[in-house]
């Protein structure tokens, strides 16, 4: 489903990504640990098109398309979704008509129907339902003032409303109580199946306990060192990243 | 919301929509101001003779006036002598009697528009006095206001029709001596709408008016006025467009409204003249009066306007708070994109007791726009427990515009209260990055934002209007961000 090959990347003239090979299977879950800075961020941003990086070897393909050369909303149409580490503030406009507007656009560009807004709106109580979710929060404007927990859930939901097919999720468990990281699971789990791929990036062992993973990958100076089982984030548990480092070096 | 991809190239252009000229034989009078041009004017409209000396006291007055300076706004010096103050779509018969006699052409011009006469009153019960340059050209639905008591017709009309009216309210508010352009209007003022709602009359329907300057080198001097008399309710839609020109037109309105006790106006405006294009030649200079006096208790004044046109806008709509209890409100879209200059806000005068005004402006720069607001609340000594609420928001879409706030207070009572908001923020690429990741276009993207940022005025306007307006900012905002 996604194929990142030798990719190299700067941003603001520096080199974060310098190489980075990742080949992703539709019904995988792949989580990315990796050390503050390593560039996790820098890679799903890039996979979901945000300006900024530039990208000077490599390649990106995705569903047999050339993910590069697609605008960001063309990529969220084609089913790519990024759930942010940090979900942006949009004064002024409601959460329900950003998700409205998204919806529709995905659902216009796969030539269907636009739902009616009674049917969207039973549909999407449902899901917050389910993301334990007051529904005071359609009407409030996106992210604002939402605390550091509610953000991730929203993005969940979003993500569960649009139904993509390679979630991108960017440290989702940071700033989670113990109640709502496992309503966030939930969510996640929710949405795996046979068609659908998701790629993590996460710093604890405690997401996995919930979200079981296919692969592992260590992302450090820019590349994947190291890839493994469910064992391997473990393994990094215990012992940190130095070792694997170490063992790159050699 | 979705823009065909056909049309974005179009659209990010931003070009003005209603820039055509309409090819009608015009009754103009040459370049000039003096008093005989005066006193033509007044002879071609059969004015009575309390209305010729009223236009020359007016005149005589602007002859020792000083085009004010103190507007954050530039702009060549205006010659004066070089407008003409009079035109008047000639038509075969002397004046058209209904829609039928009306010159297929201007019918056309309002189709254009969007203002089909026919279906839209028929369709929103609107009725519709179209002020095709300077004489009113149809009226719809007299009849059924007629029944009920309400006057609506053109200015000119209620001068001969109902002079005694005209003669007790005419710059009763805006006093010919008020201010350059508005004595400039008194002296040479050519048509607007009479509107006058009797003694507990709720009007049966929305009154509005679409303006359009056509001829070239006219300036267009509407004058309206609107009596409310003791608990009638009127709510008036004033529309406003013009063609493409590459040189400035002039454009100097009055409006005046009087709310008696117990009485409501509601008037909204959506602004669209010619901005000027993107490099900003050509456009309108929109020097404009407006002024409501909450005259007995417990009336209420609304100015409602979405204003996206005109290269300069100078407008202030002000309430004169002088019944108690009265209640005077403003709300403000503003944009100024490409090299537009808004310098508009308003002014509320408390001097009757418990007096309330609310003030909300929103204003939008992009491209080199320069938007200003510039407010006045005064708390005169008799205004016991006064009170005044101020929110004064920009949105600034790119690095060359700018937004300024001028908010001036007066508090001479103790026991009134002012409070004052303001925000500046900025559609930033995080929000555009983060609503495309969502599949969301950035048209629709920047729409929705600031569709957000205006939800305030907008809630305020009429349906219909309100509906047009949020499509005017998409057309006017396209591709304005960055
Ligand atoms: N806009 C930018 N300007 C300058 N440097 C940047 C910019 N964006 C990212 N970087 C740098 O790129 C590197 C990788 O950042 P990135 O956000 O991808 O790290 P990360 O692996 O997601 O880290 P964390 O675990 O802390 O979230 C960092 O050194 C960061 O400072
Ligand atoms: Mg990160």
């Amino acid at each position: 489903m996604l194929s990142i090959k030798n990719l190299h990347a700067k941003v603001e003239g520096r080199d974060i990504l310098k190489g980075l090979d990742l080949e992703v299977q539709a019904g995988e879950v792949h989580a990315i640990m990796g050390p503050n800075g390593s560039g996790k961020s820098t890679l799903v941003h890039i996979l979901a098109g945000r300006d900024g990086y530039e990208v000077t070897a490599g390649s990106v393909s995705y569903l047999g398309k050339d993910l590069l050369s697609m605008v960001p909303e063309e990529r969220a149409h084609a089913g790519v979704f990024l759930a942010f580490q940090y979900p942006v503030e949009i004064p002024g406009v409601n959460n329900v008509y950003l998700l409205k507007a998204a919806y529709n656009a995905i659902r216009k560009h796969r030539g269907e129907e636009q739902l009616d807004a009674m049917d969207f709106l039973a549909m999407v109580k449902a899901k917050m339902q389910f993301m334990e979710i007051d529904p005071s929060f359609l009407n409030r404007a996106v992210n604002e003032g939402f605390s550091g927990g509610e953000k991730k859930r929203n993005e969940i939901l979003q993500m569960l409303v649009l139904e993509p097919k390679l979630a991108l999720l960017d440290e989702t468990d940071s700033g989670l109580d113990i109640d709502a990281l496992k309503v966030v699971a939930k969510g996640i789990n929710r949405l795996r199946s046979p068609e659908r791929a998701m790629v993590m990036v996460t710093h604890y062992q405690r997401l996995l306990d919930y979200i079981e993973p296919d692969l592992v990958h260590v992302l450090a100076g820019g590349r994947i060192l190291k890839s493994g089982d469910k064992n391997l984030a473990l393994e990094l548990e215990r012992r940190g990243y130095d070792w694997v480092l170490a063992e790159a070096a050699a | 919301m979705a823009t065909e991809p056909q049309n974005v190239e179009k659209l990010m252009r931003g070009e003005y929509r209603h820039g055509f000229i309409t090819d009608i034989e015009s009754d103009t009078v040459p370049p000039g101001l003096n008093e005989d041009v005066i006193r033509l004017i007044s002879a071609k409209k059969n004015e009575p003779a309390f209305m010729l000396e009223w236009r020359l006291k007016a005149y005589r007055h602007w002859l020792g006036m000083q085009e004010p300076l103190w507007a954050h706004v530039k702009h060549p010096p205006i010659d004066y002598q070089a407008i003409s103050y009079y035109s008047a779509p000639k038509s075969k018969r002397n004046a058209p009697k209904s829609l039928a006699e009306v010159d297929p052409k201007l019918l056309e011009t309002y189709e254009k528009l969007g203002v089909p006469l026919h279906e839209r009153a028929k369709l929103a019960g609107v009725a519709v006095d179209a002020v095709f340059d300077s004489v009113s050209v149809a009226t719809t639905f007299r009849k059924k206001l007629a029944e009920a008591g309400v006057i609506f017709c053109p200015f000119s009309e209620a001068v001969k029709e109902h002079p005694a009216l005209v003669e007790k309210y005419l710059g009763s508010v805006v006093p010919y001596s008020d201010n350059f352009f508005a004595t400039l209007n008194s002296a040479v003022f050519s048509d607007g709408s009479f509107v006058f709602v009797p003694k507990g009359v709720r009007c049966p329907m929305e009154l509005s008016t679409y303006f359009r300057i056509n001829a070239a080198n006219t300036g267009q001097f509407e004058r309206t006025l609107i009596v409310a008399e003791e608990g009638a309710y009127v709510s008036y839609l004033e529309g406003c467009t013009a063609p493409m020109r590459d040189e400035n037109q002039l454009h100097a309105a009055v409006v005046e409204l009087i709310a008696l006790e117990g009485a409501q106006i509601k008037y909204s405006t959506v602004q669209n003249w010619y901005p000027g294009d993107e490099n900003g030649v050509g456009g309108i200079y929109n020097f404009v009066t407006k002024r409501g006096d909450c005259r007995g208790a417990n009336s209420r004044i609304s100015w409602t306007q979405v204003e996206t046109g005109s290269a300069i806008t100078w407008k202030y709509p002000s309430v004169l708070l002088k019944g108690d209890n009265s209640i005077g409100e403003f709300y403000s879209v503003a944009v100024a994109n490409h090299y537009q200059q808004a310098d508009t806000g308003t002014k509320m005068i408390h001097i009757g007791k418990n007096t309330r005004s609310t003030i909300v402006s929103k204003g939008i720069s992009a491209g080199h726009g320069q938007n200003s607001y510039r407010g006045l609340v005064k708390m005169l000594a008799g205004a016991e427990h006064a009170r005044n609420y101020t929110q004064c928001d920009s949105l600034l879409m790119s690095n060359r515009c700018g937004a300024h706030t001028f908010p001036y207070m007066e508090v001479r009572n103790p026991t009134a209260k002012v409070e004052h908001e303001a925000t500046t923020s900025k559609i930033s690429d995080d929000q555009l990055f983060y609503c495309r990741s969502r599949g969301v276009s950035t048209e629709d993207a920047v729409n929705m934002i600031v569709s957000g940022f205006c939800k305030d005025v907008f809630k305020e306007l009429p349906m219909e209007f309100a509906v047009e307006a949020q499509r005017l900012l998409a057309v006017t905002l396209e591709g304005a961000v960055g």
